[in-house]
């Protein structure tokens, strides 16, 4: 048994495979990713520039090759036999391991309607490809979902001036991860854009020319997307007798309940201080967690933490989320040319920020209020709502202090 | 190498940064803690996004996608996912007026 196995070489399961390196691990490192390309980054397919999906590489062979790393492209896990340190890939060979990382992502949920199998994921380069092929003039697409990839896609499409319609569920949308005010905001915007919008309601049946609504509706359609939201892949990790829940269940070190067997990314659980498991489906945490769960795996014992963070690009606003902004905060509103900042105080501490504003113009504030949120600021609400008090003054006030 | 005039010194707050286009390229003149002026190509290595919305810390500019991060003074690359250094281009003041060397 030698050696590090990564399984998953999404942007968590290359990162770590670097970061591994970084730590000065000189053991060899499999990164074994299912996919037949080289590791790519996934927010742009939601996001693309031209007409056709967009695949940026997260790095060369050539980047790969001399960091020592072994990228097993095009490959599966089929089996984890953790007695005998041993993974069984979808070919038949069994490789061994000292220590083994999931960063088996997640995967799309699946609509269980009639006719479910017609709507198309939208995950993988794969599926952008898929989707954007078919794009043309006059054509009716139906999004199902309007979380963030469903609304980011609609964008893109009205770009496009092909027709969207967008189901969902709730009776709004951007409902889960934005906060109210920048929901509201971007709904409205996708309202001016010409998106349709069917709430409240979910998905009866699909077949190639329509999606039924549960109350009788009938939404045209040539192509369905479905954007329902992901689930942990904990198949393989279940298997072999891993704690999982919602995600692989790690410690703080991001271990799982096998001391040699670690888990990041969107698959992991993490054990919170305050208890229960946090799974985050970021680009940032993946990284991050990588990068923790690499450095524990080359000998360190550091506690993960990170502040969530996330962005979206719809038509030309930009939302930008930090921390967990939660409705009992009290919400403080910083109106800006560009756009519009919130904050967010728990007992009078600053603990979460958000921002929409035109391009990219507020993420510098942002990128100070995650400063402030670390420095564990407790700022003067009148203060923050004043677009004259310059955020930096706050930061600089603290290190004086 | 050429000298252009780019702004003035007052058009760039202290510890920040502003986007200058010329011909058709674009670059990023930053405003030094110390008032030193620098300039750099005006787009982050990693993916083509300005730095003019990155936010400037010291002698830091972060780009404000990604966070990766550059050393404006020399351009170096200081963290991932940027990899590649920026190009950087002499800066000269003359009384107020930031002037910078594009050959």
């Amino acid at each position: 048994m030698d050696g590090i196995i990564i399984i998953g070489a999404g942007e968590c399961g290359t990162r770590a495979a670097f970061a591994l390196r970084e730590a000065k691990y000189s053991g060899a490192i499999t990164l074994i990713g299912a996919e037949p390309h080289l590791p790519y980054e996934r927010p742009p397919l939601s996001k693309p520039t031209g007409d056709l999906a967009e695949m940026k590489l997260i790095c060369t062979s050539d980047a790969l090759a001399s960091a020592g790393i072994d990228y097993l492209q095009g490959s599966s896990a089929s089996k984890l036999d953790s007695e005998t340190g041993a993974v069984i890939l979808n070919d038949g060979r069994a490789l061994t391991y000292e220590k083994l990382l999931f960063a088996t992502g997640a995967r799309p949920r699946k609509l269980t309607c009639p006719g479910a199998e017609l709507a198309l994921d939208f995950r993988t380069y794969a599926d952008a490809e898929m989707i954007f092929s078919r794009m043309g003039k006059g054509l009716r697409v139906v999004i199902i979902g309007g979380g963030l990839i469903g609304m980011e896609l609609a964008s893109v499409l009205r770009g496009k001036d092909i027709t969207v319609d967008v189901i969902e569920s709730a009776p709004k949308p951007l409902g889960r991860a934005v906060p109210m005010r920048f929901a509201e905001k971007l709904f409205a915007r996708h309202i001016a854009e010409g998106v349709g919008f069917h709430l409240g309601r979910g998905v009866a049946a699909i077949n190639s020319f329509s999606v039924t609504l549960t109350d009788g509706t009938m939404v045209p359609a040539d192509l369905v997307v479905s954007v329902i939201g992901v689930l942990p892949e904990t198949t393989l990790a279940e298997a072999a007798g891993l704690m999982t829940g919602n995600g692989i269940q790690t410690d703080i070190y991001l271990r799982t309940n096998m001391p040699n067997i670690f888990a990041a990314g969107d698959c992991a659980a993490v054990a919170q201080p305050g208890g229960g498991y946090i799974r985050y489906e970021t680009w940032r945490n993946a990284r991050v967690q990588a990068e923790t769960a690499a450095r524990n795996m080359a000998g360190s014992a550091e506690a993960f933490t990170t502040l969530s963070w996330f962005w979206s690009d719809q038509y030309d606003l930009n939302l930008q989320v930090a921390g967990l902004p939660q409705p009992t905060h009290q919400c403080v509103l910083r109106s800006l040319p560009a756009g519009e900042l919130e904050f967010y105080l728990d007992n009078g501490r600053l603990v979460a920020a958000a921002a929409l504003g035109s391009g990219n113009s507020l993420a510098k504030d942002i990128k100070l209020a995650e400063r402030l949120i670390a420095a564990g600021i407790h700022p003067d609400p009148a203060a923050l709502a004043d677009p004259r008090a310059n955020l930096k003054m706050f930061l600089k006030s603290v290190r004086a202090a | 190498m050429t000298w252009i005039t780019a702004c003035k010194i007052d058009d760039i707050e202290q510890e920040s940064v502003i986007r200058f286009d010329h011909g058709s390229r674009t670059y990023a003149i930053y405003r030094g803690p110390d008032d030193s002026v620098y300039c750099t190509a005006g787009l982050c290595t990693h993916e083509a996004i300005h730095l003019a919305d990155g936010l400037v810390m010291d002698f830091e500019v972060e780009c404000p996608k990604h966070s990766g991060a550059f050393d404006y003074r020399t351009g170096e690359a200081l963290r991932l996912p940027v990899c590649d250094n920026l190009k950087t281009y002499p800066t000269e003041v003359v009384d107020g007026v930031v002037h910078v060397a594009i050959s």
